[in-house]
């Protein structure tokens, strides 16, 4: 902690400018359609000051508080996922040229720079994950571009909706890599701590001052005390053993009855990447874009192999989606695909809990006469 | 080989979904080029039984006159691509299924019931005719309508859509207007293809698109009863535009009261 300084409250302007200075385009969170969302912002007077939100399974509502605060919300509609991975993206683009041949044209990805203001602890460890799948595995440019020239502002958690359980699976609510800045909120101002070279280079730039020891803990309490406040968990951060051990449980049949498979799960997760990829031409035929948009492992063309789907159930669906998030996960990117955000939770229309589904599928003893 | 022929047909209906192909606007004076346009009365041309590769047909079969019309429709085309709710699933004039008083309405709402041949049922034209395509909403999207164009065109089934609003709803980064306003919001049964139009300005689905592929009506109906929603309100989201739609009808009239009674 030796190098965290304070920021008075109303010189974060002065980090936006600086960003700006770097040629930085700055996104933070602004109050929009009554959710928090990572909008273009050139003033921190469109910060949330004041807001809160309270969140519980299929509900969430935003509130006033009486506070100076600007990040007194626990997490938005959405983490950076929309930021990198697009929900629809041109891949590449197809004409006819004047003799009626094929010519194919590149894509070119977006290089510009972006900065965002207002990072969870969650969203860091999502945005690691989708690195794991985007940079490595599948070495994604599009992506790719984009993550380069991203430049993160984490802010340490001081607050957790009730759908929080960052805390049971390690990777909240306190930001601890992965960031260029860190952010820890106080009435008056904000503690920053510095993560990279570029955050560095960044925090030169701002009015900083000394930290005092109070500061320092009032600080460190509060991120405690978010991280106390949560209340669900998953039975464990490695899960993959027992779920395919129960892939007969009758738990998938109940659930899938109350389970809608509208993809709202899978969209608002922010470790997701699945994706569907079609060509979208125009009238005549003369050129054509090839698209990729966001799909979802509850969507009927996921599991669509020529002739027939795979999955034509929901029980089926839902099951896919947790055994690869909270199992298969772990052979691929050597770790659960879940951070604990809920974002699941608060955005399923019916209240499906990952983590009650989890306990009761994980931890009960199987019902007589249903073990696999 | 020719350039390829359509026609548009109009059964029982609004017209609205005519209006969704002439609202192509530059798009529409493309398709002229591409292909042949024998019938479309709403853009003045006629010539309702010409041979034609693909025939749009917009409204439900709800008269006697109809019935002949469309068999005569499908002998003179190639594929048969029904066009919106009313064509697809029977469309609104299919709620007077609900009760079978269509003699009692009949004679309550018509000065002169004598000179009206409606059928007991009004029905999608696929309980009819053999459909090769249907193209959902109320009315068509147009983007939607060329595309299909566009793939029939191109030699290939059209794709169908089957998955619920709420994908196109996260894709545009809409705010979900049940999860943060309690509205009830039917997206999470129905099938894609509007562009997630209403929640994108803060209004719940309505369903014109009808039933998405493994549509849980009973889930979202405890959902709906769960926000304050009567009965007779739940019955009322289903019992709709798409009310004659085989799941929506069976979600719909688990809560449906002969009459409807408001509470």
């Amino acid at each position: 902690m030796d190098d965290t300084r304070f920021l008075p409250r109303q010189a974060l302007q002065t980090l936006l400018d600086a960003l700006h200075r770097q040629g930085y385009r700055t996104l933070g969170p602004v109050v929009q359609d009554a959710v928090v969302q990572y909008l273009d912002i050139d003033s921190i007077d469109r910060l949330p000051s004041g807001w809160t939100d309270d969140q519980a399974p299929g509900r969430y509502r935003l509130s006033r508080v009486d506070s100076p605060r600007c990040f007194a919300w626990a997490t938005g509609a959405q983490a950076l996922k929309p930021h990198l991975f697009h929900a629809r993206e041109v891949l590449w683009n197809t004409r006819r040229d004047d003799a009626g041949k094929l010519v194919f044209g590149e894509q070119e990805p977006d290089v510009r720079r972006l900065a965002v203001i207002g990072v969870r602890a969650c969203d860091l460890a999502a945005l690691e994950l989708q690195d794991r799948h985007f940079l490595h595995a599948i070495k994604d440019p599009y992506y790719g571009a984009k993550r380069q020239g991203l430049f993160v502002v984490a802010v340490h958690c001081a607050y957790s909706a009730d759908t929080c359980f960052c805390a049971s699976t390690g990777d909240g609510p306190r930001a601890t890599h992965g960031f260029d800045l860190a952010l820890s909120e106080l009435d008056d101002g904000y503690l920053v701590e510095t993560g990279s070279d570029r955050g560095r280079a960044i925090a030169t730039q701002l009015p900083l001052q000394s930290a005092t020891s109070t500061q320092v803990h009032e600080a460190a309490a509060a991120i405690t005390e978010a991280a106390n406040r949560q209340f669900r968990q998953l039975p464990s951060t490695h899960l993959r053993d027992v779920l395919f051990d129960r892939l007969q449980h009758p738990r998938w049949e109940e659930v899938a009855a109350r389970c809608l498979a509208c993809g709202n799960c899978t969209s608002v997760c922010p470790t997701c990447f699945c994706h569907a990829e079609h060509d979208d031409a125009a009238l005549g035929g003369s050129t054509s874009q090839h698209l990729r948009e966001w799909d979802s492992c509850f969507s009927e063309g996921h599991a669509y192999l020529h002739g027939f789907n795979v999955r034509p159930d929901t029980h089926q669906r839902y099951r896919q989606w947790m055994t690869h998030k909270l199992g298969s996960w772990h052979d691929q990117y050597g770790r659960s695909g879940c951070v604990g955000c809920g974002r699941c939770i608060t955005w399923c229309p019916v209240g499906i809990d990952i983590t009650e589904e989890a306990n009761a599928i994980c931890t009960a003893d199987v019902p007589q006469g249903e073990s696999p | 080989m020719g350039k390829p022929s359509i026609a548009v047909h109009k059964f029982s209906s609004c017209d609205g979904c005519q209006l969704a192909f002439l609202n192509a606007g530059e798009e529409l004076l493309n398709l002229a080029e591409l292909v042949d346009i024998k019938h479309f009365l709403e853009a003045g041309v006629a010539d309702e039984y010409a041979h034609v590769d693909i025939a749009f047909v917009e409204g439900s079969i709800s008269t006697t006159d109809e019935l002949t019309r469309i068999q005569r429709v499908r002998a003179c085309s190639r594929y048969v691509v029904t066009l919106g709710a009313c064509a697809t699933a029977g469309g609104l004039q299919a709620l007077r299924n609900l009760d079978g008083s269509n003699t009692e309405w009949k004679h309550a709402i018509y000065a002169h019931p004598g000179f009206i041949h409606t059928l007991d049922q009004a029905e999608p034209v696929s309980a009819h005719i053999k459909v090769d395509f249907e193209l959902w909403g109320c009315p068509v999207n147009g983007r939607q309508v060329l595309a299909a164009v566009q793939q029939l065109l191109f030699g290939v089934a059209p794709l169908e859509q089957r998955d619920k609003v709420c994908m196109e709803c996260k894709r545009q980064h809409a705010s979900c207007v049940m999860v943060t306003a309690g509205r009830p919001c039917l997206g999470p049964v129905t099938r894609t293809g509007c562009g997630a139009l209403c929640p994108r300005f803060g209004r719940d689905c309505y369903a014109c698109f009808g039933p998405a592929g493994n549509a849980n009506t009973a889930a979202l109906s405890r959902r709906l009863e769960g926000l304050g929603l009567t009965p007779a309100d739940v019955a009322r989201r289903f019992l709709f535009i798409n009310n004659h739609a085989p799941s929506f009808n069976e979600a719909g009239k688990k809560h449906y009261r002969q009459g409807f009674s408001d509470d």
